[in-house]
């Protein structure tokens, strides 16, 4: 099952990344960005983080990109065009990101002894669930990095307003 | 049923996901693709610390993902209003044209 | 049937229960469509569709006949595949958000030695966010459908459409969280139980004075069903017909499926967080009777009755109430319903603490 689920849906999580990449239209990338998140959800899931999973899909997909979307079909953005700059970032881009491909997963292979595998079943069969685990370290021990975040949020919902709004 | 997935498998995936989010965000000329992929890259850090918690049986890693979903939404609402704020003077998303401090 | 794997039974009788609720599900959503036409006609003083058949009991076998063969128009301007994917967006996603819904007691039946739960597709742990979050997928249905028409009208109305829905879920969310509190659970299952002990009295309505949180989430489910009186998207004498004005024939027919199955499913939610779910509003008044097939119709029974008054409501609510003007939409969201949400969470929590 684990295997499974890690199979259908790191592979739909990789295609739509890919089609991120090669699509020419913003809106198709923001939504093969949205297929790749609500795969990684599923992986959380799996990995026995439902309320991760729940929020990836309510915070990322459902508010993020939904945002990105809306953007996109504000300012009614067209395909990309090919300029100079492009040439350039293709003869860039491509060796230097398989590069730090490379030494990602040297680095992740060379130690993976260090690593055990993961398994399932616990997680996805029985009702237990790692919520209040979570909530009870975030309300007490982390209490004053949430609250931070929240003082951080609000900042940030001044300066998008500030910034959006038309200048008189 | 009970096959096992390494833990160095979700390492690779993520890898492999943060590279595209690297190549997408050195080759992607519109603002608004730029922004998704650096999205797409957190997105991948996330998996990583996942996997982690769940190897480890801790909750410290999800709780990171917590703060970085919140960061990221934080930034995405800044940085598209930026967006829109520049479209609005530049009539334009491409990034080879927004080179210059005064138009 | 002993030569199936535990697996391979679970998987069959998960296959066997979703088409079984998906089936009973577009019956319903069909029906719902005749329910609103019957009652809007006797509120507008006429009588509705009464020719098809006995009572007008037909009509959504001849409305889906004509929907099924009319031309199917296709815009040439249009951004094809996504104009394609659109209404498959929204419809799944409504159809979806039914599958976490317990829609009757708890009844375990053992099956070649796996047990599975009888009324209820899946019992997750999450399953109020899973509604959410299916619900705030549901959103790119409705914003593509109209980007990808390439019309203005459909387009503006999209536009609504993403804000409204995006604006009010917070309020929607929010309102939901007193109820989490007092369960001390997001699974459904769960908070329904916490509901049952005493009958009517120990509804979160009554009992859980969550009835401020109840008003709140139900202006806020009409918002994110797009239903009047916040119809603003689809809202007809501005803008023809909203997101949905290229869409034609069974594309047409999944966003109007979609409309109706969002409204059961909020109905259904309305039903599970604050009128007890399927349990009985006498509590233990009523000696026990009967054998167990009446043990599991009866909660069933109560679940239906309780799901028609609320989609009764929203008929009557759309017979009677003019539309919101735009600005009065998001102002009323924002200004009056999230304060009220966040107050609700504030003085439930302060209760639940001095209890406690």
């Amino acid at each position: 099952m684990q295997l499974a689920l890690f199979i259908i849906f790191g592979a739909l999580a990789v295609a739509g990344a890919l089609n991120l990449l090669l699509q020419r239209h913003p809106i198709n990338s923001a939504l093969s960005l949205v297929v790749v998140m609500m795969s990684l959800a599923v992986l959380y899931w799996s990995l026995g983080a439902e309320f991760l999973a729940a929020a990836q899909v309510i915070v990322y997909s459902g508010a993020i990109m939904v945002f990105f979307v809306f953007v996109i079909m504000l300012l009614n953005a067209g395909e990309e065009e090919r300029t100079k700059g492009s040439r350039a970032a293709y003869i860039v881009g491509f060796p230097g990101a398989a590069a730090i491909f490379c030494l990602l997963s040297f680095v992740f292979l060379s130690e993976r002894h260090a690593f055990r595998s993961s398994n399932v079943g616990g997680y996805l069969n029985n009702i237990t669930s790692n919520i209040s685990e979570i909530s009870s370290v975030l309300f007490t021990k982390l209490l004053l990095p949430f609250e931070v975040t929240s003082v951080l949020i609000l900042v940030a919902i001044l300066g998008a307003v500030v910034l959006a709004r038309k200048e008189q | 049923m009970s096959a096992q997935v390494p833990v160095a498998a979700y390492l690779i995936l993520a890898a492999v996901l943060f590279s595209i989010g690297v190549a997408a965000f050195l080759i992607k000329r519109n603002l608004i693709t730029i922004f998704m992929s650096i999205e797409l890259m957190l997105n991948a850090v996330n998996l990583t610390f996942v996997a982690f918690a769940h190897m480890w049986h801790q909750v410290s890693g999800q709780i990171f993902v917590f703060f970085v979903m919140v960061v990221a939404a934080a930034e995405a609402a800044v940085g598209l209003a930026i967006i829109i704020a520049i479209f609005r003077t530049r009539e334009t998303l491409n990034v080879d044209s927004i080179d210059l401090m005064k138009s | 049937m002993s030569h199936l794997t535990d697996f391979q039974t679970f998987l069959l009788l998960s296959i066997l229960k979703v088409v079984v609720v998906l089936v009973i599900t577009l019956m319903a959503v069909a029906y719902t469509v005749l329910l609103e036409r019957k009652v809007l006609g006797r509120i507008q003083n006429r009588w509705g569709p009464s020719r098809v058949g006995p009572f007008g009991l037909l009509q959504p076998l001849a409305d889906g006949i004509k929907l099924f063969l009319k031309e199917d128009l296709m815009p040439i301007a249009s951004e094809r595949p996504l104009f394609l994917i659109a209404p498959i967006i929204a419809l799944s996603c409504a159809l979806i958000s039914i599958a976490v819904v317990p829609f009757g007691g708890m009844q375990r039946v053992t099956v070649n030695g796996v047990g599975v739960e009888m009324f209820n597709v899946a019992d997750l742990n999450i399953g109020l966010l899973v509604i959410l979050g299916i619900t705030s997928i549901g959103v790119y249905g409705i914003a593509l459908s109209g980007w990808s028409s390439n019309n203005k009208f459909a387009l503006l109305g999209s536009l609504r459409a993403t804000s409204q829905m995006i604006s009010y879920e917070l309020a929607l969310g929010l309102s939901l969280v007193g109820v989490v509190l007092r369960a001390q659970s997001l699974s459904l299952r769960d908070i329904v139980n916490s509901q049952s002990a005493h009958g009517l009295l120990s509804w979160n309505f009554f009992g859980g004075f969550q009835f401020v949180a109840f008003f709140i989430y139900i202006m806020a489910a009409y918002a994110e069903t797009n239903r009047a009186p916040f119809d603003l998207p689809e809202a007809e004498s501005e803008l023809v017909a909203g997101y949905h004005t290229e869409y034609s024939s069974m594309k047409f027919a999944m966003f109007f499926m979609a409309e109706y199955a969002n409204m059961i499913t909020v109905s259904c939610v309305a039903t599970l967080l604050f009128f007890g779910g399927a349990s009985s509003p006498f509590g233990h008044l009523i000696p026990d009777f009967g054998g167990p097939v009446v043990h599991a119709i009866l909660p069933i029974l109560w679940f239906v009755v309780k799901v028609l008054g609320f989609l009764l409501l929203f008929i009557w609510v759309r017979g009677t109430l003019p539309r919101f003007r735009y600005d009065q939409l998001m102002s009323f969201g924002w200004k009056f319903l999230l304060p009220m949400a966040m107050a609700n969470i504030i003085i439930t929590s302060l209760i639940i603490a001095l209890r406690a």
